[in-house]
């Protein structure tokens, strides 16, 4: 089988025990998906000469070429192993993540959550930076103790085998993690689905938990959600920069069909495991900024993401035979992806130029009555800290750094009953 | 385009002779791949509402592999005369089969998706040769079926630009080719699109059209079951229940937005032959249920083999993707009327994605020849109830005669 292998056997005494892990590939997996990416067949071109059908035959191409004669197929275990991984049982199924402990004591911990077409290979440009600042630019009272763990379905967490594995569930996993691992006070961060099981830690807000952070706010009127979900019209009396959100939302709805078709039929998508450039195809068009950044990287412009970062991604999901089993997230979750949730804790928000909707300040103060930081950054898009890791870790820095001083969030709270 | 087509070279309308060949090593090619299928882990739920169950994958795949007469395929492909000619640029591969009673009305019939020629080759026979099949000489056809620019053999288009409009003139343009002055049309899913649109067209030689798909929902309510609003208060019981099934199929065919917006992405399609069978059978809840079942050993309808001989034909023509393109090409909406003047007779299978009341086709279609509802049968239903969809025609067209 094309499981990777932990070099610890778990104990059966003791399943909640954390318990150290390691990424072993089989030579056997590794050959065969080599093998698979050269043997690909693939369709014919499109008949336009832009994006509007789908990622363009050359990209497809591009990928399987440089998959197959280029890619390091060793370094994967390698850049995966640099990091000390770990699987705990919650709720009867594994959870992996990475944890780094800063050597700093005043180390905020934060749980960071990665989303869809994601795994931790997302969040691992970051790590250094975040717990260990002064090597990287930073000061020592912004160190965190950063955990990073795979949704279930996702990467070398367990696939459930049974419905209720929604952003809710996983979030209340994320908490008993957090406790597990000896943390009193801790913060979340997330975009993506990493954003909507943060935005449910929230909602769920544990003592535990001082603040949070979301490069995808869920912000967006309900009514102007809906309006831009059937291409309803808008009230004429809005601001500029909210009907450039609607726009850029109503744009994302003509175009995120397979978020609705996994959210349908995850399962009739079989092909994604028999197929890995089927598979890297299909992923690699989640939205339409993220695309072209794709393209110029294989283009050989890369900026943000390259071309082995995208790789290693698909060669993840791959090698673990997770992209089914990952596409039941969407199946699972019963939240609207943009709507406010009901937030009460303090929230920072980073808005990024290439973000599915760039979310106007307004609104973001609407949807989180305890809005901490809000800032629109210059450069970045949907996996901002895969895309501007430096960005991104200053904007963690800067927004979470009045929160230090907070021990539990329930003592922030002055509500008289 | 027509007047750029007359222009052209003589060749340019001929009609040449064709059969499917397949070397054995394409045969090889695809035996071996469905052996090295790698499947996801099962489901979660124990039903199909997270798409096809994992067992019916593992047994459509063991069928392909080990009791599917691939070797044969070509064979049945090739049990009906086939021709192509050239249409504005395009290759059009169609089946033609004439009757031999000199009576006979020719009809052109258009395949759907995931569908393709061997949807309609049960009913050639009895349409073609009533006599043999129960039926009256005076109720022969003359029939044509085309595969749909993108489908089977015919050619895939290389400019954006065959929605349902341009094939449906593509098909009047055939149709005189061969010679006929008079003509029918059916069709059911992208085939009742192509042949609504015929209607729309109108050209001289039309006499009417068959659809088992009508475009009859009133535009109102299709907006309103696309955004899963109630249902308004004012429907009988049989519209209420068309409504439903309207609104539980629109939370359903993401599969049909998705290749709408990006067909290229597809590429799984075309690089694995179980991930297409997979994709392919999972068109709507009630034809997939019928495809479980007749993997699982119970047949009524479809057979396995019917099913992968038509999977097998995507796969050999490597057409998952480009058949999905129809999607993006088409602007028109699925279900909502056209303005169809020439006479229509709508058949209402009871699991078609909706089985559309009367009144709506009285009101879709002004010059309505024929309405029933019939007593089994589907989406497919050529394919799946050959003899109703038979007994439909004769009777829906006798009075044309």
């Amino acid at each position: 089988m094309r499981t990777a292998q932990t070099t610890i056997v778990p104990t059966v005494d003791d399943p909640q025990a954390i318990r150290p892990f390691e990424v072993q590939f089989l030579q056997n997996d590794l050959d065969d998906l080599r093998q698979r990416v050269t043997a690909t067949r693939f369709p014919e071109k499109e008949t336009v000469d832009d994006n509007s059908q789908g990622i363009p035959l050359k990209t497809v191409k591009a990928i399987a070429k440089y998959w197959a004669n280029d890619y390091d197929f060793g370094k994967l275990q390698r850049k995966l192993n640099a990091y000390p991984q770990f699987v705990t049982e919650i709720g009867g199924l594994d959870i992996h993540f990475i944890h780094v402990r800063a050597k700093e004591r005043n180390a905020l911990p934060i749980i960071i959550t990665h989303g869809w077409p994601g795994s931790v290979l997302h969040q691992m440009k970051i790590i250094c930076a975040l717990a260990n600042p002064t090597s990287y630019g930073g000061k020592a009272e912004d160190a965190f103790d950063v955990i990073i763990p795979s949704i279930p379905g996702f990467g070398f967490s367990g696939k459930p085998n049974a419905t209720g594995w929604n952003p809710t569930r996983i979030a209340s996993a994320w908490i008993e993690l957090m406790k597990r691992l000896g943390y009193d006070r801790f913060v979340a961060q997330g975009g993506d689905w990493g954003a909507l099981i943060t935005e449910q830690i929230g909602v769920l807000a544990p003592p535990e938990l001082i603040g949070l952070h979301t490069n995808m706010p869920a912000a967006v009127p309900a009514y102007i959600d809906r309006a831009a979900a059937f291409g309803e019209a808008l009230p004429s009396e809005i601001p500029s920069e909210e009907r450039q959100a609607y726009e850029d939302l109503a744009f994302v709805y003509k175009r995120v069909y397979y978020a609705h078709y996994m959210a349908s039929r995850p399962q009739t998508l079989a092909a994604l495991a028999d197929s890995p450039v089927g598979m890297a195809a299909f992923m690699a068009d989640f939205d339409a900024r993220g695309l072209e950044l794709i393209q110029r990287a294989f283009d050989g412009v890369e900026e943000g993401i390259s071309r082995d970062d995208l790789l290693d991604n698909f060669s993840l999901f791959w090698l673990t035979n997770t992209a089914v089993s990952a596409g039941r997230i969407y199946w699972e979750n019963k939240l609207p992806y943009f709507s406010p949730k009901g937030i009460e804790v303090p929230v920072a928000v980073s808005v990024f130029p290439d973000e599915l909707y760039r979310c106007p300040k307004s609104w973001a103060e609407v949807a989180y009555p305890n809005l901490i930081h809000y800032n629109k950054l210059e450069k970045g898009g949907h996996f901002p800290a895969w895309e501007q890791p430096e960005i991104f870790v200053d904007e963690l820095r800067n927004a979470l750094r009045k929160l230090r001083t907070t021990k539990r969030s329930h003592e922030n709270y002055s509500i008289t009953i | 385009m027509k007047s750029t087509e007359n222009t052209m070279t003589m060749e340019a309308t001929e009609i040449r002779p064709f059969r499917a060949s397949f070397s054995k090593s394409e045969l090889d090619d695809l035996r071996r791949r469905i052996a090295a299928t790698k499947f996801p882990e099962k489901e979660t739920v124990n039903d199909f509402s997270q798409g096809v169950p994992l067992k019916t994958i593992k047994q459509l795949t063991e069928y392909w592999a080990n009791d599917y007469d691939l070797d044969g395929f070509e064979d049945r492909v090739n049990a009906y005369p086939q021709f192509i000619t050239t249409i504005d640029g395009l290759d059009i591969h169609f089946v033609h089969v004439k009757s031999k009673e000199a009576n006979a009305l020719p009809i052109i019939i258009t395949h759907g998706w995931p569908g393709s020629v061997i949807e309609q080759m049960k009913i050639i026979g009895p349409l073609t040769d009533p006599v043999k099949y129960g039926g009256k000489a005076e109720d022969a056809f003359d029939v044509v079926i085309p595969s749909m620019p993108g489908y089977g053999f015919s050619g895939k288009p290389t400019n954006t630009g065959w929605g349902p409009d341009h094939i449906a003139s593509a098909w009047s343009e055939l149709m005189q080719r061969l010679g006929y002055n008079k003509f029918l049309a059916q069709g059911g899913d992208w085939g009742a699109l192509v042949t609504d649109q015929i209607g729309v067209l109108a050209p001289p030689g039309l006499m009417g059209i068959h659809t088992n798909m009508p475009g009859a929902v009133p535009a109102a309510l299709d907006k309103a079951a696309f955004s899963s609003e109630p249902a308004p208060a004012n429907l009988s019981a049989e519209e209420r229940y068309a409504y439903d099934q309207l609104e539980f199929v629109y939370r359903h065919v993401f599969y049909a937005f998705y290749m709408a917006s990006r067909p290229q992405t597809l590429v799984g399609l075309t690089d694995s032959p179980v991930g297409l069978a997979t994709f392919l059978i999972d068109h709507d809840a009630r034809s997939l249920e019928l495809i479980a079942r007749s993997f699982a050993g119970q047949q009524e309808g479809l057979t396995p083999d019917d099913v992968l001989d038509n999977v097998t034909l995507f796969w050999l023509t490597n057409t998952g993707v480009s058949a999905s393109r129809l999607y993006w090409e088409n602007k028109f909406a699925y279900f909502s009327p056209k303005g169809v003047k020439v006479p229509v007779a709508v058949s209402a299978f009871p699991d078609e994605l909706y089985q559309c009341p009367r009144n709506w086709a009285e009101e879709a279609y002004p010059n309505l020849i024929h309405y029933n509802k019939v007593a089994k049968g589907g989406h497919f239903a050529a394919w799946e109830q050959p003899a109703i969809l038979v007994n439909e025609l004769r009777t829906a067209f006798r009075q044309l005669r």
